[in-house]
């Protein structure tokens, strides 16, 4: 199973990730053995096995339509890179 | 036409529910930035969402009244993407396994009723804000709408007019607030729309190439903007061009849509499962609990004034058009006043005054209204004075009695009374008198308006012209 | 005192004969002897720690109330949330994290009114076998300090054997307790899936991470575990159920208890001393009235496939949130939006993290979804219902640990296939949601810890814990040296 330089850029894209030429080259090829790994599971039958998302069989946690104390404002922006008039400042987004 | 117009809409509608989706904090329009939130609704490391379980008694009455069947087992999915109103950078919502699906509403549309399907209904959470002004070349996210209860409610592509679309999404909004499960402010962002338009040949089986359009803020807006595309599309299509599939961004401002994203920027959202919740099994019990909380919804309640009440189809819709105007209605009719009655002072006065004071609700009790009705019946008051202690109402809270009183608008019907002040008048009117002799109708009218006159507007229009004509009668 | 247990010195502080404080003393004063060569700890809590301690020796002198823990002093992995600590998860991109919030674990230490030393050393985001993808520092091997303690919970592992810590709790998303106690010569419990809260546990893959004890001895993992299981309605995948006290539980008495040894699992690939040493707990096994038979989980081979495509691809997820706008760090130079995501998760991520990223997105990305993830989810499904089928026969079953003990620094960071293969005897424990303990059953000729694994059924940790400490009782723990130190 090829992964081309392309595929890696196109994921890098969508990871948010910027890669060096070196980079680029590294993960492809460790890409590649382990999605090559990854594809001995296309030796078992999973006609009609149901995927498992949880451990053990169970549903509906749930919570009550009750209200509890927000934080406040400065806890919420404590950890903030930068922060202005109450928000968390970024670059502005060209619509 | 050479075209047929295919509408669908997809329409985000903010549950009302007292806290968010996956946490405790309130779930409440405005508040200064960042002061409606907590740990798990800002993404920070470690948190984990749980389910709101009103937010599912909600999505399941939206769906019950929109006539869609309730999915029992469904699961919610993670949709990513990098925005910074989205905290986590993926959107909980429901992928292949809504909620509700296969609904419908049925519309009015020129006197004729039409069915438009609802494709499905699925839970999702709100992302936050980002406020641009006064920033320079910064923006700043604020938090509190993050983690508000969603339902995105998808339409078939069966609308075939922007008409017919205002008209749907009017329909759909009175259901939303008639099951209160959403405010439906536009204006506050608690209902928003997109709009998807594609034209095809008249006569043709398959679809066109659809476009979706965004930043659509009102109905007006979104007739707007719909009216807008299918002109667009049709000179695209006469010019011999072909319709590019494309995301376009509606500017009401300057009444034109453009380019926000073709088909090959489209985000690959690498939805998978949600693999901090767990699925939701919806039982029959649970349904049918929630199926006994929806009230007469506005099509129903329509039929029932039309067919019992024998009110016009036109008032019935003025009234059903909000559920506070329909309860109070049937409340008014249920404690004894006529309908017809109470229908023209609900679609006369009472709104008029509300539009003029903005008001959203009468601030008055439907016995108040059915009071005051009842004293122009007695002839305690007439119609015009009604009006005035009408008007006091909206801003004074007591009885219409004292109302009454409060301006001195009681008429007077006490024959004695009214009889003094006729004698007044033919005395004082001796010509008016004569002419009526001669036969001169005129007159009637004429000494009818002196004796109002006399009595400062309170007598009773109908008494005096029995007692005048009486009078006159015998001279 | 350092060398205490954690059960010696809660109830030497509950009987009064000595003060939290002594015990915090020590501890800090062994830590500040060996840290520098171990390298346990991000963050050491020092004044802190002793303050903690002065209130609890408080409340027990004016015989107030106490939890059960008192005044035992430990460490946290820096993957779980401390109030107004510092978290870092060992990532350049969490560098000045300070939660507003405590996870669940860290409160209920605190309600149990343990005192925390500090916070341990781990591979990146938990992802690592080694602790050599910390971006603070390596932590090195307390039984020779030219090879690594094991990862991720490398840190965790390291300050219980050097004695930095009576006890501290570990995170396991496919071996990362149990890899690290066995390379570090301690006892490390992977729980079944949903008994322990993982509110505040910065997720890696949330379907697969669970915390768990890493101690001196079985009894302090019994101890420990009784303090942090439990329901927790923050977490939607906490298992809602009552927990008897497993150290109460505890027996040695194992005699009938039918312990399975899967096939897959002793083979090729292990190295030799380690299958010995697997086979000469066996045997004591035996001589303690246990049966011993040969089980077959045919399916183990996919079990690390699977776990690499789930893993990946919900770590792929989790980690999408460090983009430098909330939290930690931010590039400095960005000419816009797109930049400064690119440049702070470039900048911000080591390369292991990194590549796990680009997996797991590749795994879910459009047209790949149905051929990965949801085909590894299948696939786990069929390995669980492997399992249940051998535990129709076998109460637990015994394995190996890792194929080597603990290996060089930088042997095996330039292959990551390597890596992964190394984590065939761990991983489908957390595919199938199982219990797990790990405790040395003996050393190798170069005087390393060789770690057995003892897997039980969903809630079996009762029987792993009377099953391991019933071989404990036949091995003879062997002090390591830390490069002459000791």
């Amino acid at each position: 199973m090829k992964i081309t330089k392309e595929e890696v850029l196109h994921v890098a894209k969508l990871a948010k990730l910027n890669l060096s030429e070196e980079e680029t080259d590294t993960l492809r090829s460790d890409m590649e053995s382990i999605i090559e790994f990854a594809n001995t599971l296309s030796e078992l039958d999973t006609e009609g096995v149901v995927p498992t998302a949880h451990a053990r069989y169970m549903v509906n946690a749930f919570r009550e339509d009750v209200i509890k104390e927000s934080y406040k404002e400065e806890d919420i922006l404590k950890n903030a890179p930068l922060a202005e008039d109450g928000g968390f400042a970024v670059p502005k987004v060209v619509e | 036409m050479k075209y047929e117009t295919v509408i669908g809409l997809e329409i985000h509608a903010e549950l009302s529910t007292k806290t968010k989706i996956y946490c405790g904090c309130k779930n409440e329009f405005g508040g200064e930035p960042n002061t409606h939130c907590c740990p798990v609704c800002t993404g920070m490391p470690g948190t984990l969402p749980v389910l709101n379980k009103s937010v599912l008694d909600y999505a399941i009455k939206a769906g019950l009244a929109m006539n869609c069947s309730i999915t029992r087992f469904s699961k919610q999915d993670r949709k990513n993407y990098f925005y910074p109103d989205l905290p986590k950078a993926y959107q909980i919502s429901q992928f292949d396994l809504p909620l509700c699906e296969n609904g419908y509403i049925d519309i009015m549309v020129d006197g004729q009723e039409k069915r438009i399907g609802i494709t499905r209904i699925h839970i999702e959470e709100d992302a936050g804000k980002l406020i641009h002004d006064d920033y320079g070349n910064m923006s700043i996210v604020d938090y509190n709408r993050c983690g508000v209860p969603l339902i995105e409610i998808v339409s078939e592509p069966d609308l075939r007019s922007p008409e017919e679309a205002k008209i749907f999404l009017e329909t759909l909004k009175s259901i939303l607030e008639y099951t209160e499960v959403s405010d439906c402010k536009m204006q506050e962002g608690s209902l928003r729309c997109d709009v998807n338009v594609s034209l095809r040949p008249v006569g043709a089986k398959e679809y066109g190439t659809r476009c979706e359009m965004k930043n659509v803020n009102s109905f007006s807006a979104a007739f707007r903007a719909m009216q807008f595309e299918v002109k667009r599309q049709s000179e695209v299509l006469d010019g011999g061009g072909v319709i590019e599939q494309e995301t376009r961004r509606w500017d009401d401002v300057h009444g034109i849509s453009t380019v926000m994203r073709t088909k090959e920027d489209a985000h690959d959202y690498r939805y998978f499962p949600e693999p901090d919740l767990l699925p939701i099994e919806i039982s029959d019990e649970w349904i049918e609990k929630i199926r006994a909380t929806i009230p007469e919804l506005p099509e129903a309640r329509r039929q029932r004034y039309v067919g019992e009440y024998a009110l016009p189809e036109y008032d019935s819709f003025i009234l059903t058009s909000s559920k506070n105007m329909a309860d109070y209605f049937d409340a008014c009719i249920s404690l004894g006043a006529s309908p017809k009655t109470v229908s023209n002072w609900l679609m006369g006065d009472v709104l008029r005054s509300m539009k003029e004071m903005e008001l959203e609700k009468i601030p008055f009790e439907p016995s108040k209204l059915v009071s005051l009705i009842g004293l122009i019946e007695k002839g305690t008051i007439s119609n015009n004075a009604a009006k005035k202690v009408l008007a006091e109402m909206f801003t004074d809270d007591s009885e219409p009695m004292a109302l009454v009183e409060k301006l001195g608008l009681a008429q007077v019907s006490d024959e004695g009374e009214l009889k003094k002040m006729i004698e007044e008048v033919l005395a004082q009117n001796p010509q008016s008198v004569e002419d009526f002799k001669a036969g001169k109708g005129k007159a009637m009218g004429f000494l009818m308006g002196q004796t109002m006159k006399i009595s400062k507007g309170k007598a009773n229009p109908q008494v005096i012209s029995k007692l005048l004509s009486e009078a006159l009668n015998n001279m | 005192m350092y060398k205490y247990t954690a059960h010696e010195i809660r109830d030497m502080i509950k009987n009064k004969e000595i003060s939290s404080v002594e015990a915090t003393k020590a501890a800090l004063s062994r830590i500040d002897d060996v840290e520098e060569t171990v390298g346990s700890f991000i963050t050491v809590l020092g004044d802190e720690a002793i303050k903690s301690a002065e209130a609890v020796d408080k409340k027990i002198a004016s015989n107030e109330e106490t939890g059960s823990l008192a005044g035992v002093p430990m460490a946290l992995k820096d993957n779980m949330c401390t109030k107004d600590v510092l978290t870092t998860c060992a990532s350049k991109m969490l560098y000045n994290f300070k939660p507003p919030y405590d996870s669940t674990v860290a409160k209920k230490m605190k309600d149990a009114d343990a005192v925390l030393l500090g916070k341990v050393n781990m591979d990146e985001f938990a992802m690592g076998s080694s602790t050599e993808n910390s971006y603070f520092k390596k932590t090195l091997n307390p039984y020779d300090i030219t090879r690594v303690p094991g990862g991720s919970s490398g840190g965790s592992a390291a300050a219980v054997a050097a004695d930095e810590a009576y006890f501290t709790l570990g995170s396991d998303t496919g071996g990362s307790i149990r890899q690290p106690a066995a390379f570090c010569g301690c006892v490390g419990l992977k729980p079944t899936y949903g008994a322990v809260s993982r509110f505040g546990l910065v997720a890696f893959a949330s379907s697969l991470d669970q915390i768990g004890p890493m101690t001196k001895d079985v009894k302090d993992c019994a101890m420990v575990l009784d303090n942090i299981v439990g329901y927790d309605c923050q977490d939607s995948t906490s298992i809602n159920t009552e927990y008897k006290s497993f150290e109460k539980n505890l027996s040695s008495d194992i005699k009938g208890l039918k312990i399975g040894v899967p096939s897959q699992y002793m083979g090729a690939g292990i190295d030799e001393e380690i299958l010995n040493s697997i086979n000469a707990s066996l045997e004591s096994f035996k001589a303690l009235g246990a049966e011993i038979g040969e089980a077959s989980l045919p399916l183990n081979k996919y079990a690390l496939p699977a776990y690499y495509i789930i893993s990946s691809a919900e770590a792929s997820s989790n980690l999408a949130r460090y983009d430098g706008v909330k939290y930690g760090y931010r590039a400095e130079n960005f000419e816009d939006l797109s930049d400064l995501y690119l440049k702070t998760r470039s900048e911000g991520f080591g390369k292991e993290v990194k590549r796990r990223i680009m997996i797991g997105t590749y795994a879910l990305s459009s047209g790949y979804y149905d051929a990965y993830y949801k085909k590894a989810q299948q696939v786990r499904t069929q390995i669980m219902q492997d399992f249940s089928q051998a535990f129709e026969k076998f109460d637990c079953l015994v394995t190996p640990v890792s194929p080597t003990t603990a290996f060089k620094l930088g042997e095996k960071t330039s292959d990551p296939m390597q890596m992964y293969m190394a984590d065939i005897c761990t991983v489908s424990v957390n595919i199938g949601g199982l219990p797990a303990i790990v405790i040395p059953c003996g050393y190798d000729k170069a005087g390393l810890p060789i770690g057995i694994q003892i897997i039980g059924k969903h809630f079996g940790e009762q029987t792993i814990l009377n099953a391991a400490l019933a071989l404990e009782q036949t091995v003879k723990k062997v002090r390591p040296q830390i490069g002459g130190i000791e």
